[in-house]
């Protein structure tokens, strides 16, 4: 088995990520502008990294992901990236014919020091960028942050390039739903229209990422905020921004530059931060929350208070990013679990501060890192065993050299289907999650019952 | 679907047998701009060395290059499994503003205190060569302090494609070999090393079982169920057979130049090609009658155990269309023939890497009409498929799913399945596969196929 030489004693590493926990920055870039309609995210970088991002974005969503690359040569390392960009720019609309280039760069060409804003200047008084098409970009240096982080900075720099304020409000609500799933997106989306807001989503993977099997390949398919939408966006009466890494930075920057007030809030995984999404929602637009949403919660509250024995001070082992990480160990808390190692790739002391006020009536002791790896997590579930395991599908492999039950939860899950189907956020993401967590549970409190405990009901 | 249009400088890399007359034009940098299934240097040389089972493979640079390549490849241990765990150095901004050295130095220092590897592989990233880190001065330093041999593999995504990543790959086994020699120089008799087999699902103790019922000894496998110890005999080889010719022809150079091993390319896919190449090592050893017999008895017993459910399946699949793009055009070559063993017909045939002499043999072995590809792009793909009506298309990861949104079957020819497709039984497995997944009854589902009904 894989994970056979992880230790159970944990030295001091100073110098080294062992199994990581995180990824880097650009396939959060990639998968951001793959949310804006007709639009091709392009990799100014070697060619390997736009491969590397597109087979892991390809595993995850079990769609065509499409991305060109500046295919970078020892060249243009030496000399800049500049012919190569702007030659790019001119064959992906003569070839492809998108209505928007999302340019993000990567370690090579941010450390070469290429000007994209400057590179992409020249492409249009070139003339390489037709009339109404457009090419935009976000730094994305690998060695900053995560895949969260690119995320982060692709979703400002769309806001940015494109929104404009007329002076006149346009009537509606900016969304960023944050870092999560097509089906979260659609999820989120649904709640506000049933909260009577029309909202501006950006990005929106929905529809992208989860399409229907037609018998066609459409390059760019239906999904994807519109363009006009995001020009729109600076005329919005506010921003909500959904997980505040993932979100936050976009929000502010339309706060600050056509002055759109935003709010941010966690990401609506669980309960509380369902309510604080919808609370939101509701003093931002004015509007009383529906029946119908009550009763969502209801059902979500109804699930919880029904089985909420069997999940009695169960411990659970967690890796994540940071936004989903926070709402959850809050869910599960709340529910009377006991989330005790908690781990992030992503860097950011901010996490481990939020996680210990959360945690910190627990009645054990709870290990938290932020940049921390799945080799720490698993050393720590070693040391002090859990009940369940959450995290990306790489948590597999400790869930069976432990053999603790398991819910894959994150990004990639790259062996189940369903997460870019089912939404879990909101009440019933919530609904869903914890599903999936009493399903493993009561699964294994089958499997290990003694006969004379076996029971039907439960 | 609208019609695409193929880029000027891209018309080369396209060719349709029978109808156009142009050579067909490769070994070209992907054009900038393009949607290409490619991926670089790096990829490369991390591929060929992966399955080396008791080394350790440090990934210097940020983390998205060790994160990508994590337990990938299916690539099999019988021992140690060290491989299967990602180390990076995962550098940060302060890191690229001062340098990585330190920061290797103490990394490798680190995980070969609690390891114990054999020899250490240090990968260098684009990054690393843009900050000038003397990767080859640390690994120096800390092979003179722990004893292994530390090899920096100079595998910088830019510096050319996946192919100049295997280079880099065949440098660092020969200088890991040459350092690990054992004295005598004396030839083995009736010994092979086996070359380009990475023992993806197990295949390389498919082809060493037919060595040695063919009575010659392997003396290591570059790479597949790889230790580092088994290299310092790889010099007294009387041959070298190298598969997968793309990756490791360049190292079969190398030996043959250092050591005057000669080498023959040969492929493990497929009836036929199998039993060319044990046919091929044995009259290497013409001198020794018995292996030929023996061999011909090994290929005899082989085929006849699975020629009946071969010809079963060959009853559904005849007549079908497939289309091929694969990330070596030996591959290709092979998988042509397989196909055509059951029956089927190659409509569509291309690679990521192939050189033009390959393309040259590829038009020879297909049909007229038969599409002919350089490193395409997915509009390019998907528009040949439809307009050749594949039933089925052989890939990698990026090419599932634009076959399954088209509504064809698709079968994984890339290192990550489990699934041996490697020799006699390999080729059952493949044909189950492709017949799993080209008969299945879903495809009747497609609206594209449901409306034509």
């Amino acid at each position: 088995m894989l994970l056979r030489h992880t230790h159970k004693d944990i030295l001091p590493r100073e110098a080294l990520t062992v199994n990581p926990a995180k990824t880097c920055q650009p396939v959060g870039a990639m998968y951001a502008s793959l949310g804006i309609h007709n639009c091709l995210p392009h990799s100014h970088g070697s060619q390997g990294c736009c491969s590397y991002h597109r087979s892991a974005l390809t595993r995850h969503y079990r769609e065509p992901v499409m991305a060109a690359t500046s295919s970078f040569t020892e060249g243009s390392s030496v000399f800049g990236g500049q012919a190569n960009l702007i030659q790019a720019i001119d064959n992906i609309f003569t070839t492809y014919d998108p209505d928007i280039i999302a340019v993000h760069t990567t370690c090579l060409s941010e450390t070469i020091g290429d000007d994209v804003y400057q590179i992409t200047n020249k492409a249009v008084k070139e003339g390489k960028v037709p009339p109404g098409k457009h090419v935009f970009h976000a730094n994305t240096p690998s060695y900053v942050g995560s895949h969260v982080t690119g995320f982060a900075n692709m979703t400002k720099a769309m806001a940015l390039y494109f929104s404009k304020s007329t002076g006149v409000h346009n009537g509606r609500f900016n969304i960023i739903p944050g870092y999560v799933e097509p089906s979260d997106m659609t999820e989120i989306k649904r709640l506000a229209k049933e909260m009577g807001i029309r909202p501006i989503l950006f990005p929106d993977t929905s529809d992208v990422l989860n399409g229907p099997m037609t018998g066609k390949y459409k390059m760019f398919p239906q999904g994807g905020t519109p363009m006009a939408d995001l020009v729109s966006a600076g005329d919005s009466i506010g921003t909500i921004a959904l997980g505040p890494l993932a979100s936050a930075d976009a929000a502010r920057a339309m706060d600050g530059k056509w002055h759109v007030p935003c709010r941010v809030e966690d990401l609506p995984i669980g309960l509380s931060a369902t309510d604080r999404f919808i609370d939101a929602l509701r003093k931002a637009a004015g509007v009383s929350v529906p029946d119908s949403i009550t009763r969502e919660r209801g059902q979500l509250l109804d699930i919880i208070t029904d089985m909420h024995q069997y999940v009695y001070r169960k411990k659970v082992a967690l890796a994540g990013d940071p936004d989903h990480l926070i709402p959850l160990v809050e869910f599960l808390v709340q529910m009377d679990m006991m989330p005790i190692h908690i781990v992030t790739g992503t860097p950011g002391k901010a996490f481990e501060k939020e996680i210990e006020r959360l945690t910190a009536h627990l009645p054990h002791k709870v290990n938290v890192a932020a940049g921390g790896d799945m080799f720490l997590l698993h050393q720590w579930i070693k040391n002090d065993p859990v009940d369940l395991i959450m995290a990306n599908t790489y948590g597999k492999y400790m869930a069976r050299d432990e053999d603790i039950p398991f819910v894959r939860f994150g990004f990639p899950i790259l062996d189940r289907v369903g997460h870019s189907y089912f939404p879990t956020t909101c009440y019933r993401g919530g609904m869903r999650l914890l599903e999936k967590i009493l399903d493993v549970m009561l699964d294994r409190l089958d499997r290990d019952a003694p006969e004379e405990r076996f029971e039907l009901v439960m | 679907m609208k019609p695409i249009s193929i880029l000027e400088e891209r018309k080369t890399q396209v060719f349709r047998k029978g109808s156009d007359e142009f050579d067909i034009s490769c070994d070209k940098k992907s054009l900038a701009g393009s949607v290409s299934q490619r991926a670089c240097v790096f990829c490369g040389s991390r591929v060929v060395l992966y399955p080396i089972a008791d080394a350790l493979h440090l990934v210097h640079g940020p983390i998205g290059c060790a994160s990508y390549t994590w337990d990938i490849r299916g690539a099999l241990s019988s021992g140690p499994e060290l491989h299967r765990m990602s180390f990076s150095t995962d550098l940060s901004e302060t890191d690229i503003i001062y340098g990585g050295e330190k920061k290797l130095e103490k990394a490798l220092f680190e995980l070969i205190d609690i390891y114990r590897p054999k020899a250490a592989f240090v990968y260098a990233t684009c990054i690393v060569g843009i900050i000038g880190d003397d990767v080859a001065a640390v690994c120096k330093k800390v092979e003179a302090k722990t004893g292994i041999p530390v090899l920096p593999v100079h595998s910088e995504g830019f510096k050319g494609t996946k192919k100049d990543g295997y280079k880099a790959a065949c440098d660092a086994l020969f200088n890991l070999m040459d350092r690990t020699r054992e004295e005598s120089p004396e030839k083995i008799p009736l010994s092979i090393n086996i070359l380009g087999e990475f023992n993806i699902g197990g295949e390389t103790w498919i082809i060493k079982d037919y060595y040695k019922r063919m009575g010659i000894e392997v003396l290591s496998v570059m790479t597949g169920d790889g230790r580092v110890k088994n290299f310092g005999s790889s010099h007294r080889a009387c041959l070298n057979v190298v598969q997968c010719s793309g990756s490791l022809t360049y190292l079969a150079q190398k030996m043959e130049a250092a050591y005057g091993i000669p080498f023959i390319r040969v492929s493990y896919f497929g009836i036929e090609d199998t039993s060319q190449a044990l046919y091929d090592v044995a009259s290497f050893f013409s001198d020794r009658p018995d292996i030929m017999e023996k061999t011909a008895a090994l290929v005899q017993e082989e085929v006849k155990a699975i020629l009946p459910e071969l010809q079963e399946m060959k009853t559904d699949l005849s007549g079908k269309r497939a289309a091929v793009y694969v990330g070596g055009a030996f591959k290709a070559f092979s998988l042509i023939k397989a196909l055509k063993h059951l029956g089927m017909t190659v409509v569509l045939v291309g690679s990521q890497t192939g050189s033009k002499e390959d393309y040259a043999l590829l038009k020879d072995m297909c049909d007229p009409g038969t599409i002919i590809l350089d490193d395409a792009n997915p509009l390019e793909l998907a528009k040949y498929v439809l307009e050749k009506d594949a039933h089925l298309f052989i890939g990698g990861v990026k090419e599932r799913p634009i076959a399954y949104k088209l509504g064809l079957g698709f079968c994984d020819h890339n290192h990550e399945r489990k699934i041996p497709l490697a020799g006699f039984e390999g080729m059952i497995n493949f044909a189950r596969e492709v017949h799993e997944t080209v008969t299945s009854p879903v495809w009747d589902l497609v609206p594209r196929k449901a409306w034509n009904r």
